[in-house]
């Protein structure tokens, strides 16, 4: 298991990673915030129905499968933020009148459930080795009732708070690719939130590389 | 001539309207369509709301029933919000069950009740722990042109200030609710939120996408405000990036259409009362 703590962050929760674990799918990648645990499996490019099919670009289909239960209208909306974010990223006219199905199992859910399917997704097609414009990251912050803006947060956090918000950053500009917020906030406090993911990003970026540098490097070696 | 070339290259012959700040159908890159509103068309609904936002038709009508409240609070009542997109209003939807679009429209819709807290939900409740209203609202799509998202908010809060509820009281013997039709009141309506899409092609941002401007462009943003100017959420599924001064324009362009919006709905509602 790649582990890295942050300790220079009071903010972030312990992150983890792991790729390649699962035998079928082209991809796989298991991220772990705290105690959020998400599982991602992508399968492409593969064939596609004819009736979802698109003359120049790859279609992309994302599944969330919750812990408990079938999936519902929540995990539709959840969907549609992580396929939109992955579709911006992916080179997908690269793979025209092809499919691509990324399917992301939650295993826990301990807050930032959002962020931690969009980086398990990341990992996963990275893993697949599926053609990128860039990597992102999923950052999920709150504001609690004080009026602080804590990144990360736990269950309890997010239960907590006053307004939840989740950001996808890209990691080439540090730009905001997707945003999802719920509760009332001022253009401020939005804008405050944005600057702190951006600045968490980097981290996280650097955890993707050493991740994957310390997998390739123990192929390497053997 | 424009046709041929319409069918040929959709994204060329836009961005040729973009180079010039202007849009196919003649509007300035930050100009809304006519927005009409018609306020309880349906007499058989609690409160309902027919909204046009150029074709884009949007109906909603709210039922409202009586039921135990939820054990976890038992001093509130609840909502509960569906958006329907019926294979009547686009080409693309199938009759079934429902695409992904109209749950997340659903979900969008929900989170908006509650960031917004349009009403408060313990206003809905007529006796703790025993009896409560429950709104079912139901907005439906009747001609699907772009912009979805804002119209049901509009339509939503229309119907909402619409409607009235009959009074309720319990019979202290049999313990039942007695419900007296010909005495209704209005909902206490706190906030009003309203909503302002726009659509993001590479470097250029455009308020109030059509269909065909929705499916060309790089990524769709949904702003809501309420009257206090604050945001009720920053909706940006994905799509390209977004930098902060672009943010802050699209927020400057969502209070003005706050104003218009609530004018309008006043307006109506005033009108109506007349």
């Amino acid at each position: 298991m790649d582990l890295k703590v942050h300790e220079a962050s009071p903010a972030t929760r312990e992150f983890g990673c792991e790729q390649n674990l699962l035998s079928r799918p082209d991809g796989s990648a298991s991220f772990i915030q705290g105690n959020t645990n998400v599982l991602a499996a992508v399968y492409g490019p593969a064939e596609v129905k004819v009736s979802k099919e698109i003359y120049d670009r790859a279609t992309l289909e994302v599944l969330i499968q919750p812990k408990v239960g079938l999936p519902g209208v929540r995990e539709r909306a959840r969907e549609q933020c992580v396929r939109e974010t992955c579709e911006a990223a992916l080179l997908s006219s690269l793979h025209p009148r092809s499919s691509l199905t990324l399917i992301l199992q939650e295993i826990h859910d301990d807050g930032s459930l959002l962020a931690c399917c969009l980086n398990a997704a990341c990992m996963a097609l990275m893993d697949a080795g599926l053609p990128m414009s860039c990597l992102f990251c999923g950052i999920t912050c709150v504001i609690n009732m004080d009026g602080q803006i804590i990144i990360d947060p736990t269950l309890q956090q997010e239960k907590d708070s006053r307004a939840l918000m989740t950001f996808a950053i890209d990691s080439i500009d540090k730009r905001v690719m997707m945003s999802s917020t719920k509760g009332s906030i001022s253009v401020q406090e939005l804008q405050e939130a944005i600057a702190l993911s951006q600045r968490t990003s980097e981290r996280i970026f650097q955890f993707y590389r050493s991740s994957v540098c310390r997998r390739y490097s123990k192929t390497a070696a053997n | 001539m424009a046709e041929g070339f319409k069918t040929a290259d959709p994204l060329e012959y836009h961005k040729s309207f973009l180079k010039e700040n202007c849009r196919p159908d003649g509007r300035e890159l930050d100009e809304f369509r006519t927005t009409t509103l018609n306020i309880g068309p349906i007499s058989t609904a609690e409160g309902s709301a027919l909204v046009k936002i150029g074709n884009t038709t949007v109906m909603c009508g709210i039922k409202a029933e009586l039921a135990l409240p939820p054990s976890d609070t038992p001093d509130k009542g609840y909502i509960v919000p569906n958006v329907d997109i019926p294979p009547l209003c686009m080409s693309k939807v199938r009759s079934g069950p429902p695409e992904e679009q109209a749950q997340a429209a659903s979900q969008f819709i929900a989170d908006i009740i509650e960031s917004s807290e349009i009403i408060w939900k313990e206003d809905l409740c007529i006796e703790k722990e025993k009896l409560c209203w429950v709104l079912y609202c139901d907005i439906m799509c009747l001609d699907y042109d772009g912009n979805l998202l804002d119209s049901c908010i509009v339509a939503l809060l229309a119907a909402l200030k619409n409607t009235l509820l009959p009074k309720v009281t319990i019979n202290k013997e049999t313990d039942l609710p007695e419900v007296d039709l010909l005495e209704k009141c209005p909902i206490n309506i706190n906030r009003q939120p309203v909503g302002s899409s726009f659509a993001v092609f590479d470097n250029t941002i455009i308020v109030d996408p059509t269909a065909d401007e929705e499916s060309l462009a790089t990524a769709v943003m949904t702003l809501v405000i309420d009257e206090e100017g604050r945001l009720c959420t920053a909706h940006k599924p994905g799509g390209t990036t977004l930098s902060g001064e672009k943010l802050q324009d699209c927020m400057g362009r969502a209070v003005t259409r706050h104003r218009e919006i609530s004018k309008l709905v006043d307006k109506i509602l005033q009108s109506m009362k007349k």
